[in-house]
């Protein structure tokens, strides 16, 4: 019942409307197809060209998959610039990371190709591991980013952190008020509930959100026992329980970033050793052969 | 000021009066420190008094230590409260009054001009005999007061300065707008200042934040529930004050009276402006519209003589367009009548390199004469406009703009005149627009693409009128907005329907038109009813609704220029579905049995028409058809809907969503958003509201008819060739566009220093890295005047490849969508 004919937004000129896919599907799965085909490629030409004496990174087939693996690589690290450097022109990050989840996958079949399945004890299979490393790594990444990103947006239910933490203070002001009227010892352990702030603690606690500790769960035991007569007592007891429920939020919105980014922990400084290992590998390839 | 400076330079006696204890009292209140811009930079000043671009304190010690000097007599704390002519009455000279009121007839009051003297009132009960008075009081006008018993008591305020210097107070914050929000939370902030701080709404308490705080920005009115949650201050519903008295104030509320300690109430409850004090005076408005400005001669003389009116008050609101006012308008009433306005070298210029070698006065009567929409404006009013307008000429064949083209101004035939290309494949079918008249007045309307080529037709000279020099004129001149209004539906309905359809087929379905403004929510049909009418929207947007099972269903979403209800008028069915506002929009209501017989006469619409209203049909079967297996979906889909428009995204033409199942949170669009926009970031990604997953971020929506455009002294907001709305290098840093836009996507700040590059950061660990850079950085490495302007999301105009922010994300979550795209069943079935 209605015609929508002059919607100017649609017409010619430079259109910004973006397609609703993710990095994964980016373009009905373009890369996944591409890198799909790189590999039945790599695969055919291992086993279907018989190299003497048997197939390894020294014979021409085995070159050209180290060629091919080494310049992926080097391609795959330029994604940290590439995310970095907001030049203008017609790219998108978004398929870079679908090419380079792909290809990246692709390299476990074409570093092992050029390997000849021959490792040992040396400088190329370091490379070969740390590659794998990186990969296993990314892999584990991909994981992270499918899961975690709507458990992050629930959790922090509209509110930003700054905002989290602004709330966390309100009521630590309000228990510091409150916390006047009572005798000394619980005083003491509610304003030492309050020094306890979320990011006293390191990487590996916030990570797996493990605060053996908490000095809030300890303040709010402490009045357990107090009689229910006790009105100012309760009424803390009930403000320490907020905290706890507001501090529980921004801990699990901090472990949940922090996992998003750990594995990068593993991927980025692996890449770097990466691509020293790989260095030394053509290096010594081309000097000791 | 600048006037009396002239006077006392002259030796003419006179008197300034000022209500207040300083003078300029709206750039006394701008914020400490603020640096006052002179645009435009191309005017000269011509004033008595000193006036260059430079720090408040400075230009307001300047002014003050002049005023000294010139000897000028100002009388201060001298609020004027009426001003009567004192002469015999003149004859046929009465000033009528329209008063409206809400549920109630129009009031007419009629005032008898009276000739000079003037008796001027002061609240005093002080008068003043003058022979000329001239009026610069500005458009700040005067706060609403407490009516209420002991509303005029001493510790009742409107004002306040310094929230921080306010301790153990009880304080009570009247109104729910942006200003009351700010002053509560304000006082609440810090604790340790011991206020007790309630804030009273009239308004019921709802979930819906919108509702209960209409007049504030969402994110205020948030931040203030989350005070009151967090005990900091108190919000008081449906609240309002009944008494004050020393110490006390006594509330009415939904369960009765209540009395509370109050050692200071602060009124926000907005300002009248001063509109009603001038008409009282006998100055005539030009219209009723609300941004209507006194109708003055060439000399700024208003309807009453001798009193003439400058400033911001005469539609000037620049500092230096009201000094020169001040200094000519002295020299006028001095008898000089040989003085050129100071904006003539400007419109020389404007009018340089035409032909015929006219001189400016001549170019402004030959204007006015050929051109209906002038007709009526005041030389006065003519100049102002020109200076906001383009002369163009064009030789015969010359396009004057292709169809699709971005532009929001509208052109007005001179001489000669131009064809419009119907039929993009066939350049010979074209329409003829006369000497006179106007055409691409389809971009001012909606600020979109212009729907056709249009090329002179011989030697042609047009005025080119920026869209805000048009809105003006609208305003100002009534009979031009009646006749932009009449050629612009007349146009859009002949575009919208086309199928061969000529001017004289509408004539009949023209008479019948009913010009309306729909509030948000209003629904213009209703499933189920018998109506034949035909809406056509002008401008907002609506959503279209279907109950099924019980529950409203969101089929799909309008924009401006769409029409609606014509189904009915081909099945003779019942409607079909609810169409109500998204956001206030104008329609045009057109007969339905007139409209019909238009239909029979042509069969050609007709076909169309049904072709149309087939797939409409289609998509309600398949939703009805479907509403079992995918009633929760389609319920989803509904709230969904409902969501996105309660965020703006109904007037949005282009805005930013985020995926929150894909967001990483790596801030990486923030990022790109600063390092390709001067180092600060336009959008704020994790604030805004969240729905199934679907994010709206603070970022600009680029309405459709921008808010924030409303009310720029140096127009420096324009809608871009992309539908981009953006701020130009022009802005005064006044902060009306902030206080204007609804969804708080506008900045003040100012432009940090440069950081080193992108590789001396990875390797030699230098600069702040990419992104924003933190405050600190940015103070620690300032150079120079820190000139805070605002800012906010141009869709990265002139950069290639277009927004940063969703090129810059790395898993596809950031998204830029066009509402009628991402509003549709369609895509609700394919996803779902
Ligand atoms: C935040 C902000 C920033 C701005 N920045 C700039 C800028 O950088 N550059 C620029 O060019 N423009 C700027 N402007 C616009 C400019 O300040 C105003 O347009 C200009 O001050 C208007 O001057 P005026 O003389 O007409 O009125 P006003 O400056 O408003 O002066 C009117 C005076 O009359 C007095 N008065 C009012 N009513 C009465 C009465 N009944 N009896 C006696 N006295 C009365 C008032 O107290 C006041 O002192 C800005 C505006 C705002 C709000
Ligand atoms: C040898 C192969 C690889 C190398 C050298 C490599 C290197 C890199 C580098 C340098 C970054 C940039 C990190 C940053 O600056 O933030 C990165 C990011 C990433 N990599 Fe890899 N990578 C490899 C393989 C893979 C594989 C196999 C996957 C997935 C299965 C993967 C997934 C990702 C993802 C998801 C990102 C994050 C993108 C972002 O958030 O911007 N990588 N990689
Ligand atoms: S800045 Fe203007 S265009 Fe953008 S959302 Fe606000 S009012 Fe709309
Ligand atoms: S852009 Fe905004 S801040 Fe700048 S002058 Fe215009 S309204 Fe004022």
């Amino acid at each position: 019942m209605a015609t929508n004919l002059s919607s100017g937004a649609l017409q010619a000129g430079r259109e910004f409307r973006t397609d609703h896919e993710s990095f994964l599907q980016h373009r009905s799965f373009r890369w996944l197809k591409l890198s799909s085909l790189l590999m039945l490629v790599c695969i055919a030409a291992y086993f279907l060209i018989d190299v003497e004496p048997r197939p390894n990174g020294g014979t021409w087939v085995g070159y050209t998959l180290g060629t091919i693996g080494a310049g992926l690589i080097v391609w795959l690290s330029l994604l940290g610039f590439r995310k970095r450097a907001i030049t203008e022109g017609g790219w998108s990050l978004k398929a870079w990371t679908s090419a380079h989840v792909y290809l990246g996958l692709s390299l476990i079949v074409i570093a092992t190709l050029h390997t000849g399945f021959q490792l040992g004890w040396n400088v190329h299979t370091l490379a070969y591991a740390l590659m794998m490393l990186v990969i296993v790594s990314g892999i584990v990444g991909i994981w992270f980013y499918s899961t975690i990103p709507a458990e992050l947006s629930l959790n922090r239910r509209e509110m930003t952190q700054r905002q989290m933490l602004e709330g966390l203070k309100a009521l630590d002001r309000q228990l510091n008020e409150a916390a006047q009227p009572l005798p000394r010892d619980q005083a003491d352990t509610v304003l030492a509930a309050l020094g306890d702030s979320p990011f006293s603690a390191g990487f590996w606690r916030r990570t797996f959100n493990y605060y053996p500790g908490c000095k809030t769960t300890r303040a709010i035991a402490v009045f357990d026992d107090v009689p229910a007569s006790d009105k100012d007592a309760k009424r803390v007891q009930r403000l320490l329980m907020r905290r706890k429920g507001q501090l529980e939020r921004i801990r699990r919105h901090m472990k949940l970033k922090a996992l998003l980014e750990s594995w990068l922990f593993v991927h980025v400084p692996a890449t770097l050793a990466l691509i020293a290992a790989l260095a030394a590998h053509i290096v010594s390839v081309f000097f000791y052969w | 000021m600048s006037a009396a400076g002239r006077a006392a330079a002259l030796g003419i006696p006179h008197v300034l009066l000022e209500k207040t204890d300083h003078l300029s009292d709206t750039i006394y209140k701008y914020q400490k420190g603020k640096h006052v811009m002179a645009t435009p930079n191309q005017l000269i000043l011509r004033s008595d008094h000193e006036f260059d671009a430079g720090k408040r304190e400075q230009i307001l010690e300047k002014w003050v230590g002049r005023t000294d000097e010139l000897k000028i007599n100002v009388k201060y704390n001298a609020e004027v409260k009426a001003i009567r002519g004192t002469g015999p009455a003149i004859p046929g000279s009465v000033q009528k009054i329209v008063m409206r009121r809400r549920g109630k007839p129009d009031e007419v009051q009629e005032i008898q001009r009276h000739e000079p003297p003037y008796e001027i009132e002061l609240t005093s009960g002080e008068t003043i005999i003058a022979e000329t008075v001239i009026l610069a009081i500005g458009t700040q006008g005067n706060p609403t007061l407490v009516t209420a018993p002991g509303g005029d008591l001493p510790h009742v305020t409107y004002q306040l300065d310094d929230p921080t210097e306010v301790l153990d107070e009880h304080i009570v914050v009247v109104g729910v707008g942006d200003a009351g929000i700010e002053n509560a939370r304000g006082l609440a902030e810090d604790p340790a200042q011991r206020n007790v701080v309630s804030i009273l709404n009239r308004k019921p308490k709802s979930t819906n934040v919108r509702e209960s705080f209409a007049n504030a920005k969402e994110p205020n009115a948030k931040a203030l529930i989350e005070d009151d949650a967090e005990g900091k201050l108190t919000i008081r519903y449906e609240s309002e004050i009944k008494q004050v008295e020393e110490g006390w104030v006594t509330l009415s509320t939904r369960d009765g009276e209540e009395r509370i300690k109050c050692d200071r109430v602060i009124a926000r409850i907005g300002s009248a402006p001063p509109r009603t004090f001038v008409e009282q005076c006998g100055i005539e408005f030009t219209s009723d519209d609300r941004q209507a400005y006194p109708t003055l001669s060439p000399v700024f003389e208003s309807t009453a003589p001798g009193i003439f009116v400058i400033g911001a008050l005469a539609g000037y609101p620049l500092i230096k367009h009201c000094m020169n006012q001040g200094y000519d308008v002295v020299e006028f009433i001095n008898g000089n009548t040989e003085l050129k306005p100071a904006d003539e070298p400007l419109l020389v210029e404007t009018f340089a390199g035409l032909p015929h070698n006219k001189s400016v006065e001549d170019w402004l009567a030959h204007l006015k004469a050929n051109v209906s929409i002038l007709h009526d404006m005041s030389t006065l009013q003519l100049r102002e406009f020109m200076l906001d307008s383009d002369m163009r000429a064009y030789a015969a064949g010359e396009t004057i703009f292709e169809k699709s083209a971005p532009g929001s101004s509208l052109f007005a035939i001179v001489e000669g005149s131009v064809s419009v290309r119907i039929d993009k494949n066939d350049p010979t079918k074209t329409v003829t627009i006369p000497q006179g008249s106007i055409f691409g007045e389809v971009g001012l309307i909606s600020g979109r693409r212009r729907s056709a080529t249009v090329v002179a037709a011989e030697q042609t000279i047009c005025v080119e009128i920026s869209r805000n020099a048009a809105l003006k004129l609208m305003s100002q001149v009534p009979p031009a907005k009646r006749e932009i209004e009449r050629i612009s539906t007349e146009r859009q309905l002949l575009q919208m329907f086309g199928s061969g359809l000529t001017a004289e087929d509408l004539s009949e379905v023209m008479a019948t038109a009913k010009f309306k403004t729909i509030p948000a929510g209003t629904e213009i049909i209703t499933e189920g009813d018998r109506g034949k009418n035909i809406f056509v929207i002008r401008s907002g947007s609506m959503t279209v609704e279907k109950n099924i099972g019980g529950k409203p269903v969101f089929l799909s979403y309008l924009p401006a220029g769409s029409y609606v209800g014509e189904m009915a008028l081909i099945d003779d069915l019942p409607r079909s579905a609810t169409v109500r506002a998204a956001i206030k929009s104008d329609v045009i209501e057109l007969d339905g049995e007139a409209f019909q017989r238009v239909l029979q006469a042509k069969p050609a619409l007709f076909a169309s028409a049904r072709k149309e209203m087939e797939v409409r049909r289609r998509t309600n079967e398949m939703i009805e058809s479907r509403k079992e297996n995918f009633s929760t979906i389609v319920q989803l889909y509904s709230e969904q809907a409902d969501f996105l428009v309660s965020q703006g995204i109904g007037e949005a033409t282009d805005v930013l969503l985020i995926d929150e199942t894909l967001c990483v949170g790596c801030d990486n669009c923030e990022k790109a958003c600063a390092d390709s926009h001067d180092g600060l970031s336009r959008l704020d990604r994790e604030a805004g509201l969240t729905f199934a997953h679907l994010h709206v971020p603070t970022s600009c929506r680029h309405c459709e008819h921008p808010h924030c455009m409303a009310d720029c002294p140096p127009n420096a907001l324009h809608r871009g060739p992309d539908g981009e709305v953006s701020i130009d290098e022009t802005c005064i840093g006044c902060g009306n566009c902030q206080r204007n836009c609804p969804y708080g996507v506008i900045r003040m700040d100012a432009r940090p220093p440069k950081k080193p590059s992108l590789l001396a950061w990875m390797f030699l660990g230098k600069g702040p890295g990419p992104g924003e850079a933190s405050k600190l950085w940015r103070k620690k490495n300032s150079q120079g005047d820190q000139v805070k302007k605002a800012i906010k999301c141009d869709m990265c105009t002139g950069i290639e490849g277009g927004p940063s922010c969703v090129r810059a994300c790395p898993t596809g979550a950031a998204i830029r969508v066009s509402p009628d795209v991402f509003l549709s069943v369609t895509n609700m079935v394919d996803e779902g």
